[in-house]
C-alpha cells in the first residue's frame, strides 16, 4: 500500500500514509488540505506551487511527499507569525502586486527566499530571481515593486 | 484620501490571497467526490472505428467509464455557437455542430473522446490507458493556407473549401473610388498569430447532484456563471435552469477563455447524476494547451489609399481567420462583428470594406481572447499606417497627427457603424511623445549603434469598443443573447449593504472598485460593503466579465439600484420627518429636510425601512432592497498611445524593451491604483505574443507542437520592462460613472507598437518586416537573409 511519511508542516508534525508517486504539492493539497499552494503547470515552470523546505524555495510539484520526509515545510499559510503578516505579504498587498491570486503564494514565497539570499536586490536581480515563477495578470511591473518594497522593510527592520 | 471615486484603495480581496485562503474550484472539496480524466484523441482527424472502455472500468478505483455514445443515448446536447454569422451572399454560415465526447469523428488533437471517473486522478488516469481506441487516420490541416488551398483535405463535409463563412462589411464602391483617386497606396500582409491564454489557474469544475431536491450545484472556474446556466440548460445538458446552481468562486485569471461553455462541466454534471456521487475535473496545463479555445491567427491583406496631403482615404482589408475544428461558443462573433467595425481605428477613414472568410482546420476552436477581435483590428490599422509613413519618408507620429478624429467630431461615426463617443486623441499622441522622450530618439539609436545594438521605436494610436454591449446592436448583428447587466443592492436593518452583481472578477479587484462607486453614492465606509459576484443562487442574471464591460455596465446597474434605494429612503423620511417628500435630500450618507437639521443617517433610515412604524407600509413597502438592470445604448470607447523602444542584439537576434510609454483615456477611473495593474497586464499580454508566444502545429499531422510551458514562452518577469503611465480623462456619455472600461486595452495596443519598434530597429539592417512573434531565431534568421542579399 502506501509508505508512512512525517514532516513537521508550519510549525506542525504531521504523518501520513501516502501513495509512493504522491509529488508534495498533492500532499499538502489533498492530504493537509492546505490550498494556498496552487498547481499551474506540469513541467515545473510557473512556480504556483513553491513551498519551502527546510528554509529553501523549492516547487512542490518537482518533488515527491517522500522525499520531504523528516524535513520542515512553510507554505504560504505558514508564513506570517499569527495574525501578522509577512512584510513580504505586506507588500504585494500594499503595491498591488496581484490581481486574482492565484500564482501570488508561489511569487510570495520565492520572494522571501529571494530577499533572504539577497537583501538588497536590484530591479534586475529581482527580475531575475522571479525567473521561475510565471504570472499572467500583473505584467510583474508591481510585483517588483512590492519585493523592492518589502526589502526596504525588512532591512530597516533588521537594522532597528 | 477617502474610499470613494478616484481613490487608490488597496484591495478587499487580497487579505485572501496574500494569505492562501482563496478558494479556487480545485480547492473545493465535496463528500463522496470521484474525479474524471478525460481521454483526449491524440489525432487530429479521423474515424472513429472504437472507443471501448469495457477493460478500464475492471481498473482499481474505477467508478465508471463512458465513451461518446453512452452521452448520446442519454440525449446530451451539443456545445453550441451563440453568435450567427451571415454569408456575403445572404445565407447563414455553414454550422457545424461541437458534440460534447466525439462519437463518430475528430477533428482536433485535444477533442474529447471519453471519460473516465474514479476514486482518485492517478487512478482514472492509469485506466485510462486500458480503454481501446481505434481511429481509422484522415488527412488533416491546422494553417489557413493550407486549409483553402485546393485540393485540401476536408474538415467538414458541408463546407466546401473549409470556408466556414464568407462575411462582410461596409460598401466597396466607395472604396473603389478612394482607391481610384488615390496619391499613394500601401499593402500590407500581416499574420495575426494564434494565441494559447494560459489563465495561471487552469479551468476545473466540480459538479454534484442532490437528488432529493433535483438539483445540481455546479463549481465552476468561469467569467460567467448565468452563461453557463442558460447554456447546460438550453443547449447541452438539457435540464431546468432553476434547478442548476453554477457557482465561480475565486477564479485565477480569465482573459476569455473562461467565458466559453465547455465540454467539461457538461460530462461532470451528467455523470454526478449517474453515478449519484460529485464528479472533479481540473485541467493540467498540457491538457489546457489542447483544449482551453485559443485567440487571434488572422491573415490579413490590408490596402491604405492616402491622398496627396497624406490623408487617409480608403481601407480595403481582406481577412482569413482560423476557426479551429468547430465554432467555439462565440468563435464567429470574434473575426467579424469585434473585428471588422473597428478598422477605422483612431482615424476618419471615410471609405472602408472588410470581408472576412472564416476557416475551419484540425485546430482547437478560436474564441476570445483579451480583446477579441479588437486587438486583430488595432493591429492591422496600426501595422499598415506605420508601412505608409515608411513608403512616404514620413515619422510616423507625424502621419497620425494629420489622421487623427479631432476632438470636435464627437460622435464620430465610422463608415463601419460604430460610433465613436468622446475622445482626445491627439492630446494622447502629445503626451505619449513627451512621455517617451520621442523627440530624443534619434540620439538615442545613434548611441546604440556605438554599441553595436539596432534601436528602434514604435507607436500605436488604439482605439477600443469596451461596455459589451447595446443588446440591439448585439443582437442585429448575429449575438443569440443580450449583453445588459444587473445589480440588487440589499440594505441590512443594521445598515450594512450587500451588492448582488451579474459580473464576475477574477482578478479585476471588483470587490474593492464596485465597493468604492457604493460608498462615493451612500457616503458609508468601505467595511459596510459587501461584494458578492459568480454564483447564480445569489445574484441576478447576468453577462458575466469579459469585453471591459464590469464597471460601465455593472458598475451603472448599481448606481440605477441605489439610486432607487435613495429614492425610497427619501420617501420614507418624508413620512417619519413629516416633510413633504420634495423637500428630502441625501447628502453625505444622511436623507435631511432641506434647510434644516432634521435627517435620518444612512444606518437609521436602512433600520426604520425594515421596522416599519412610522410610514405607511400600504403605500411603501417595507425593506430596503433594489435590483436594477443596464443595457447601455452605445459601445464605450477607451482610447490611447503607447510608445515602445527597444534594442536588438543581432549577434543573437534578442530584444530588450528598454522604454515603454502608455497614455490611455478609459474616461472616468474609479480606482487608479487597479486601473494601472490591467494596463501593466494588459500590455505584457501584448509584448508576449509580439515577442514570445509561439504556437506551432505541425502541418502534416496538425500535432499541437508548442503544447507545454516549455514549449510555449509565456513572458517572465526579466522578459518585461517597468511601465510610464499616464493618463486622458474623457468621461463616456453613455453611463452613470463616464467610465470606458481598461481591462484589454494593454492587450490591443502593444502588439503593433511592439511590431512597429522591431521593425523600425532592423530597418536600417535591410529587414523590411518580420511576423509576429519576433523571436530571438526568427529576427536573427532575417538578419542573416539581408545580409547575405546586400
Amino acid at each position: 500500500m502506501g509508505i508512512a511519511v512525517a514532516m513537521v508542516v508550519n510549525g506542525r508534525n504531521v504523518t501520513a500514509e501516502v501513495d509512493e508517486r504522491t509529488l508534495l504539492v498533492e500532499f499538502l493539497r489533498r492530504d493537509l488540505r492546505l490550498t494556498g499552494t496552487h498547481v499551474g503547470c506540469d513541467t515545473s515552470q510557473c512556480g504556483a506551487c513553491v513551498v519551502h523546505v527546510d528554509g529553501r524555495a523549492i516547487k512542490s510539484c518537482t518533488m515527491l511527499a517522500v522525499q520531504a520526509a523528516g524535513s520542515a515545510v512553510t507554505t504560504i499559510e505558514g508564513l506570517g507569525s499569527g495574525t501578522q503578516l509577512h512584510a513580504v505579504q505586506e507588500a504585494f498587498r500594499n503595491c498591488h502586486g496581484l490581481q486574482c491570486g492565484y500564482c501570488t503564494p508561489g511569487m510570495i514565497m520565492t520572494a522571501v527566499e529571494l530577499l533572504k539570499r539577497n537583501p538588497n536586490p536590484s530591479e534586475h536581480q529581482i527580475r531575475e530571481g522571479l525567473e521561475g515563477n510565471i504570472c499572467r495578470c500583473t505584467g510583474y511591473h508591481n510585483i517588483v515593486k512590492a519585493i523592492a518594497s518589502a526589502a526596504k522593510v525588512l532591512q530597516a527592520t533588521a537594522a532597528a | 484620501m477617502g474610499s470613494g471615486i478616484g481613490a487608490s484603495v488597496l484591495r478587499v480581496e487580497d487579505q485572501r490571497f496574500i494569505t492562501g485562503t482563496g478558494t479556487y474550484t480545485d480547492d473545493i472539496q465535496r463528500p463522496g467526490q470521484s474525479h474524471a480524466y478525460i481521454v483526449r484523441a491524440t489525432t487530429a482527424h479521423g474515424i472513429i472505428k472504437k472507443v471501448d472502455v469495457s477493460h478500464a472500468l475492471s481498473a482499481p478505483g474505477v467508478i465508471a467509464a463512458y465513451n461518446g455514445a453512452d452521452l448520446q443515448a442519454d440525449k446530451i446536447g451539443i456545445l453550441p455557437c451563440g453568435w450567427m454569422t451571415m454569408n456575403i451572399d445572404g445565407t447563414p454560415m455553414f454550422s457545424p455542430t461541437m458534440p460534447v465526447v466525439a462519437h463518430d469523428r475528430v477533428r482536433y488533437v485535444g477533442e474529447p473522446i471519453a471519460v473516465v471517473i474514479a476514486e482518485s486522478v492517478h487512478q482514472a488516469k492509469d485506466a485510462a490507458e486500458l480503454i481501446e481506441i481505434e481511429i481509422d487516420d484522415l488527412p488533416a490541416v491546422a494553417s489557413i493556407e493550407r486549409a483553402i488551398a485546393p485540393g485540401a483535405p476536408i474538415v467538414w463535409d458541408g463546407a466546401k473549401g473549409n470556408v466556414g463563412f464568407h462575411w462582410h462589411i461596409g460598401a466597396e464602391a466607395p472604396v473603389t473610388a478612394a482607391f481610384a483617386r488615390a496619391a499613394h497606396i500601401a499593402k500590407m500582409d500581416l499574420v495575426n498569430s494564434r494565441i494559447i491564454c494560459n489563465s495561471m489557474e487552469p479551468r476545473a469544475v466540480c459538479a454534484e447532484f442532490d437528488v432529493g431536491k433535483g438539483e445540481f450545484t455546479l463549481y465552476l472556474s468561469s467569467q460567467n456563471p448565468h452563461v453557463q446556466r442558460i447554456l447546460l440548460a438550453t443547449a447541452s445538458l438539457g435540464f431546468p435552469e432553476h434547478k442548476i446552481r453554477v457557482i465561480s468562486p475565486d477564479v485565477g485569471g480569465g482573459f476569455g477563455i473562461k467565458a466559453m461553455h465547455y465540454h467539461e462541466e457538461v460530462i461532470a454534471c451528467w455523470a454526478a447524476r449517474k453515478l449519484g456521487r460529485p464528479v472533479r475535473w481540473t485541467s493540467e496545463r498540457s491538457e489546457a494547451f489542447i483544449s482551453d479555445r485559443h485567440g487571434r491567427d488572422h491573415q490579413t491583406h490590408v490596402e491604405l489609399a492616402l491622398d496627396k496631403d497624406a490623408k487617409f482615404i480608403g481601407l480595403r482589408v481582406s481577412t482569413h481567420a482560423n476557426m479551429g475544428g468547430y465554432y467555439s461558443t462565440f468563435g464567429p462573433a470574434i473575426p467579424t462583428f469585434f473585428y471588422a467595425t473597428l478598422l477605422s481605428g483612431t482615424y476618419p477613414i471615410p471609405a472602408i470594406y472588410c470581408d472576412v472568410t472564416g476557416v475551419l482546420t484540425n485546430t482547437v476552436p478560436v474564441d476570445a481572447y483579451r480583446g477579441a477581435g479588437r486587438p486583430e483590428a488595432t493591429y492591422v490599422i496600426e501595422r499598415i499606417v506605420d508601412r505608409a509613413a515608411d513608403d512616404l519618408g514620413m515619422d510616423p507620429a507625424e502621419l497620425r497627427r494629420r489622421n487623427l478624429i479631432p476632438v470636435d467630431a464627437f460622435p464620430y461615426k465610422t463608415p463601419m457603424g460604430s460610433e465613436y463617443d468622446s475622445g482626445q486623441y491627439e492630446l494622447a499622441l502629445d503626451k505619449a511623445l513627451a512621455l517617451s522622450d520621442y523627440k530624443g530618439f534619434e540620439a538615442r539609436r545613434a548611441e546604440a549603434k556605438t554599441r553595436g545594438k539596432l534601436r528602434g521605436i514604435g507607436l500605436s494610436s488604439y482605439i477600443e469598443a469596451c461596455g459589451a454591449a447595446p443588446s440591439k446592436i448585439v443582437m442585429a448583428n448575429g449575438g443569440g443573447s443580450g449583453m445588459f447587466e444587473s445589480a440588487t443592492v440589499r440594505v441590512n436593518p443594521t445598515g450594512g449593504v450587500i451588492v448582488m452583481t451579474g459580473t464576475h472578477s477574477h482578478g479585476q479587484g471588483h470587490e474593492t472598485t464596485f465597493a468604492q462607486v457604493v460608498s462615493d453614492k451612500l457616503s458609508i465606509p468601505m467595511e459596510q460593503i459587501e461584494i458578492v459576484h459568480g454564483d447564480t443562487a445569489r445574484t441576478p442574471f447576468g453577462l458575466g466579465t469579459n469585453g471591459s464591460r464590469s464597471l460601465a455596465l455593472g458598475g451603472t446597474a448599481i448606481i440605477k439600484a441605489l439610486d432607487k434605494i435613495i429614492a425610497k429612503g427619501k420617501k420614507i423620511t418624508s413620512h417619519v420627518l413629516e416633510a413633504a417628500e420634495a423637500d428630502i435630500i441625501f447628502e453625505n450618507g444622511r436623507f435631511s429636510v432641506v434647510g434644516t437639521d432634521k435627517g435620518l443617517a444612512f444606518g437609521e433610515l436602512a433600520f426604520t425601512a425594515h421596522a416599519p412604524a412610522r410610514f405607511p407600509t400600504d403605500e411603501i413597502e417595507p425593506g430596503l432592497e433594489e435590483t436594477a438592470f443596464f443595457d447601455p445604448v452605445n459601445f464605450t470607447f477607451p482610447a490611447g498611445v503607447h510608445v515602445c523602444e527597444l534594442e536588438i542584439d543581432p549577434d543573437t537576434g534578442t530584444t530588450d524593451i528598454v522604454a515603454y510609454s502608455v497614455v490611455d483615456d478609459f474616461g472616468n477611473i474609479v480606482n487608479p491604483m487597479i486601473v494601472d495593474g490591467q494596463v501593466h497586464g494588459g500590455t505584457v499580454q501584448g509584448i508576449g505574443q509580439a515577442l514570445l508566444e509561439n504556437c506551432v502545429y505541425d502541418e502534416d499531422s496538425a500535432q499541437l507542437l508548442s503544447g507545454s510551458l516549455m514549449d510555449y514562452c509565456l513572458p517572465r518577469a526579466d522578459d518585461v520592462p517597468n511601465f510610464k503611465l499616464d493618463y486622458i480623462v474623457t468621461p463616456s456619455p453613455h453611463n452613470a460613472l463616464g467610465v470606458k472600461g481598461c481591462g484589454e486595452a494593454g492587450a490591443i495596443a502593444a502588439t503593433p507598437a511592439v511590431m512597429n519598434a522591431v521593425v523600425d530597429a532592423l530597418q536600417p539592417a535591410g529587414v523590411q518586416d518580420i511576423s509576429m512573434p519576433a523571436t530571438p531565431l526568427k529576427i536573427w534568421n532575417a538578419l542573416q537573409a539581408a545580409k547575405a542579399a546586400a
